[in-house]
């Protein structure tokens, strides 16, 4: 390990911001002029939304599942077993849904865009596109930035939907519930807000794994094994970012909505 | 480029006999000592400047500096007579359409075909598609690589590489072209293919160019032959002839220790000089 002077420490976190910052704006400031590149976000579409379909079914699935086992454990006590589906459907539609997807997909597509956006720019392709004419955040980070938010968006709704039949399978199958009342519950218990704040959070997901991934791929320097170390940060940062501001939208949606 | 053929202010510019390239004390550092110190010359018009100077002195980073992928901590920099420092991020693209480049590794993108790596700035030109093949093909056909059109850069060699990146520069027919070491480790034989491409290049389009190498056989042999479109071939100029487009830039530690004829270099008095070049 290397000791830097506090000074200097500083100083390159505040540089990193401000480049993270200015890498944000502008690849949010290119989607309102031209060329955009339509056919790349198409295809980072399909590379982020169908290629993360798999994992986000899983885990959201299974989440589902040993939701309602350790609920049925807790409510039991109170002779209150019916109140599994409010409880799995509350629990994955409003934080475990939206968390456990950007996390996963974080943990996919943060590091997937990291490690290509890095080995371009150490194999100088970052250079070329740019002595070609191509400016490389509007060629290759804004359309990862709105293929990740708009498929994280409806990931997250998969990922919900088959955490709440997780947990109705689970109830159904092993805790001998009715399903009729699992899917009631758990429907009734849902208020606008719920929902709301579960839909926003991906949003946020979204942005920071682009970002992200895309900042740390296009700083990297030093060979190959730049490269893998820009991957993990990216992933690291990626994941703290979405948890911390999945814990600030909370808060948010507790002012707006009351719960 | 056949645009630029037609761009007035260009057809204006190259016949003002202003430098293609200046730089007026240029410095950039990294972490460390200044990389380049005050780097001052000029690229005239059909010159082809040839950059010599051990590895690290900064030779990549001018060739850099000067198509504005990297900003000089002092000093200005003129590309077709206009400072680099002045120009807004739009113009410095508009500049670099007219700039042509070949990276030290080739930097051919790897999720690209050949025919669309070759293809790349004409289609963000927005060129009709039944031009760009035209035109690729023309191109690949300049780098005797027509046959490797379907390949990836991964299923190419080294040599193959470079030759498509030279393909990738000339296609839009540029002003200025800048090679940066494109027979670095390349073998003998395959270096003189390339050496031979860019004679041929040189000859045939006249265009002004700017040429990193290692390797001071090569830079000779630019000097010493020509391109022959009866034969197609690369000679040597007779009577021991040299080309008179042909200029030497040296560096050595982030300075500038010859700029000049070939003539001129060879009988340099400068004993670090001599040194080098034996
Ligand atoms: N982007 C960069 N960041 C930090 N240092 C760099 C960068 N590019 C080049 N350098 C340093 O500048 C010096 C000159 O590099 P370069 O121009 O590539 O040398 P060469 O003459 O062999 O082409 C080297 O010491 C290199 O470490
Ligand atoms: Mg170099």
């Amino acid at each position: 390990m290397r000791f830097v002077s506090p000074e200097a420490y500083v100083k390159s976190i505040v540089a990193s911001v401000q480049d993270y910052s200015l890498l944000c704006a502008r690849a949010v400031g290119d989607l309102f002029s031209r060329p955009r590149y339509v056919a790349d976000m198409f295809t980072q579409m399909d590379s982020i939304g169908a290629g993360s379909l798999p994992i986000v079914v899983l885990t959201g699935f299974f989440t589902g599942c040993v939701l309602a086992l350790q609920a049925a454990v807790s409510l039991k006590e109170f002779g209150a077993v019916n109140m599994t589906g409010e409880l799995v459907t509350l629990s994955m539609v409003k934080e475990l849904g939206p968390v456990l997807t950007g996390l996963m997909v974080s943990g996919r597509n943060a590091s997937g865009m990291a490690s290509e956006l890095g080995s371009m720019k150490v194999s100088e392709q970052i250079d070329a596109m740019r002595a070609l004419g191509t400016d490389p955040i509007r060629k290759l980070v804004t359309p990862r930035l709105v293929a990740t938010v708009v498929m994280l968006f409806f990931l997250t709704i998969i990922s919900d939907a088959c955490g709440i039949a997780g947990g109705a399978f689970v109830s159904v199958a092993m805790l001998k519930l009715n399903a009729a009342t699992f899917f009631h519950t758990g429907y009734m218990s849902l208020a606008h807000g719920d929902v709301v704040e579960g839909l926003v959070k991906p949003l946020f997901s979204g942005f920071i794994i682009a970002t992200v991934g895309c900042y740390y791929g296009l700083r990297t320097t030093g060979g190959t094994s730049g490269v893998g170390k820009s991957t993990t940060q990216a992933v690291v940062a990626s994941s703290v970012f979405i948890i911390l501001t999945d814990f600030l939208v909370t808060q948010l949606m507790i002012g707006f909505f009351g719960r | 480029m056949a645009e630029s053929v037609l761009n007035p202010l260009m057809q204006e510019f190259l016949s003002s006999g202003k430098p293609m390239v200046e730089f007026k004390d240029v410095s950039i550092r990294f972490d460390g000592p200044a990389v380049l110190d005050s780097i001052n010359f000029a690229v005239m018009h059909g010159e082809t400047r040839i950059l010599l100077g051990p590895a690290g002195c900064g030779k990549s980073v001018l060739m850099k500096l000067a198509n504005g992928l990297l900003e000089p901590d002092s000093g200005e920099i003129f590309v077709f007579g206009r400072s680099l420092g002045e120009m807004t991020e739009t113009e410095i693209f508009e500049m670099r359409a007219h700039v042509g480049m070949v990276f030290q590794e080739s930097a051919l993108f790897d999720s690209l075909s050949v025919e669309n790596n070759v293809a790349y700035r004409l289609c963000e030109e927005h060129v009709a598609p039944e031009t760009i093949h035209a035109r690729v093909i023309e191109a690949l056909q300049f780098v005797e690589l027509e046959k490797a059109i379907d390949k990836f850069p991964s299923e190419l060699s080294g040599g193959m590489r470079r030759r498509v990146s030279i393909a990738r520069a000339i296609i839009s027919q540029p002003d200025l072209i800048l090679y940066d070491s494109p027979t670095g480790g390349l073998d003998p034989i395959t270096s003189n293919t390339i050496i031979e491409l860019i004679v041929k290049q040189r000859d045939v389009s006249h265009t002004t160019c700017l040429l990193i190498t290692h390797r001071l056989q090569d830079a000779f042999t630019l000097a010493t032959h020509r391109y022959d479109a009866v034969q197609q071939k690369m000679v040597s100029i007779p009577d021991g002839g040299i080309d008179p487009g042909t200029k030497f830039l040296v560096l050595n530690e982030g300075k500038i220790v010859f700029d000049g004829t070939t003539l001129e270099l060879t009988h340099t008095e400068n004993p670090w000089l001599r040194r080098f070049i034996e």
